[in-house]
């Protein structure tokens, strides 16, 4: 399996359901890790860089994780082949754009990826569509046990797994769940969830992370506070308090479009539907924009001729590096736009057809 | 939109007051609105801690001293970057830095999760494949190709077993 496989579907987490699956798009778990004995990157040399992938790679491969995994080096990986991990969310923007030895290892799900040499010498990603907190966090625990009995990580008594970054300290846990609030944002009451976030001690992010806009109403919500809390806390807290009570905001929210601004509503979905199924030449950003409403009205049941699957495919579909590769060539930002209109033209006509 | 109270700077914060039954609305700036008591809390990150971490003259000429014996980072050198430079530096940089990881961690000083090990179960047939890989990869630096075919061999034995 290599990159140009990935190309081929959607990814196991990114399709359709999962619980709560009308609101939460994914849960993600990151766990942070150095290996003892070794400078951070920081400090790093070429030298120590290389022999801490290499260490970490051959663990990584004697692992048994129950299924296959990929390895990308992503120092001799082409611009395009970056983004499209960046776009699948198996790589950091900041992984992408690093310098030096450095790589991923991908299962064949894509249900886990295991950043080698990002800003701490491992990051453990698992991966799962909807709120499923507790399968991403066994899996999580089976890779971090099965790496463990293998290279010794960087622990300290008082201050736990050690990081190059002193707010990853401890259990170096990184919980975020992606969610889809449109009508929470259509009725202004998106500022709310992040004031009730910040009281929490919780991040809100965009779409890829760190300093990224929310774009197509999704938001990533994930925890501060990485020490002086047990792993079962600070999960517990996200999959019984904060986002079931964030969920039912945005359900809440929906209903009332609904009840009392059904023609506003109707709206915005269809006056998105007819810009996606007919534009000729369309921005990322505006394509994002619009499915994410069109998003809305098939969750609402606004429009019944199109599956909630290939809208969450059409995300994917239409960004940058999922489109050029599509094509096989890279196109510049003009020609993009007029392919990413003609994808969506195609995809939403075909829909169309079938159903009449 | 203004703040209603000064009326210069931008209203970021917006408050609804219920009196008497009757809905009010406030839009204010972030400091009129402290006068007014409202406590407006922010999202504080590493940098912000960072650099709002002041000191006197001589707390700064102690800190300029402050490196790690084994890297060689400073702190002042962490200070400007927010990342450190290798495990030691959790030592090196004593209580300075413990004050650093309380602000950013909620307060928090103590780590109360996982030890290594705790939840690992050591699978000794997953080291002895970590193992065989190991010899392979040497075995193929120094050339030694007679060996490296045979822990290739073994290898696939291994798998199939």
């Amino acid at each position: 399996m290599n990159i140009d496989d990935l190309t081929q579907s959607t990814g196991e987490w990114l399709a359709t359901g999962g619980p709560m699956g009308d609101v939460v798009i994914s849960s993600r778990i990151r766990l942070a890790r150095n290996l003892a004995n070794h400078s951070f990157l920081t400090r790093a040399s070429r030298n120590e860089r290389a022999e801490i992938e290499r260490a970490l790679f051959e663990a990584i491969t004697a692992c048994d994780f129950g299924q296959k995994t990929f390895y990308v080096n992503i120092d001799k990986t082409d611009l395009l082949d970056r983004q499209l991990l960046v776009e699948r969310h198996l790589i950091s923007r900041q992984h992408a754009e690093g310098e030096g030895n450095r790589g991923v290892a991908i299962s064949s799900t894509e249900t886990f990826a295991l950043m080698i040499n990002e800003e701490d010498h491992l990051r453990i990603q698992v991966l799962r569509r909807g709120l499923n907190l507790d399968e991403a966090w066994s899996e999580t625990t089976r890779v971090d046990a099965a790496i463990e009995a293998l290279v010794e990580f960087a622990f300290h008594k008082r201050y736990g797994y050690l990081t190059a970054c002193p707010t990853n300290v401890g259990t170096g846990l990184r919980v975020s769940v992606m969610l889809h609030l449109p009508a929470l944002k259509l009725t202004n009451e998106i500022e709310k969830v992040f004031r009730a976030a910040r009281d929490m001690h919780l991040a809100v992010r965009g779409l890829y992370g760190e300093g990224t806009d929310a774009l197509g109403d999704f938001y990533q919500i994930s925890n501060q506070t990485t020490l002086g809390q047990s792993e079962q806390e600070i999960l517990s807290s996200f999959k019984d308090h904060v986002i079931p009570s964030i969920v039912k905001y945005e359900q809440e929210a929906r209903r009332m479009l609904q009840r009392d601004r059904l023609t506003a509503l109707d709206d915005k979905v269809f006056r998105a539907l007819g810009l996606l199924e007919n534009a000729r030449s369309m921005s990322t950003e505006e394509a994002l924009f619009l499915l994410s409403h069109l998003r809305m009205g098939v969750v609402l049941e606004r429009i019944k001729h199109i599956p909630l699957t290939d809208i969450n495919d059409l995300f994917l579909a239409i960004q940058s590096a999922h489109l050029q590769k599509r094509q096989g060539e890279v196109l510049d930002g003009e020609r993009r736009s007029v392919a990413r209109a003609e994808l969506l033209r195609t995809r939403l006509a075909r829909k169309h057809a079938s159903q009449n | 939109m203004l703040c209603q109270k000064c009326k210069k700077n931008s209203a970021t914060v917006h408050l609804t007051d219920l009196i008497k039954g009757e809905k009010r609305e406030k839009h204010l700036c972030e400091s009129c609105a402290a006068e007014e008591g409202v406590a407006v809390k922010q999202h504080v990150s590493i940098t912000d801690v960072l650099n709002s971490f002041l000191m006197s003259q001589a707390a700064v000429q102690e800190l300029a001293q402050l490196k790690c014996p084994e890297c060689g980072m400073s702190f002042v050198e962490f200070r400007s970057q927010g990342l450190l430079g290798c495990p030691n530096d959790y030592d090196a940089f004593g209580e300075t830095l413990a004050n650093i990881i309380a602000k950013t961690q909620n307060g928090q000083t103590h780590h109360t999760g996982k030890q290594p090990g705790q939840a690992a179960v050591t699978d000794p047939r997953q080291q002895e494949r970590h193992r065989l890989h190991r010899e392979l990869r040497e075995a193929v630096e120094m050339e030694d190709y007679r060996k490296a075919a045979r822990l290739r061999d073994q290898l696939a034995e291994f798998d199939k077993s």
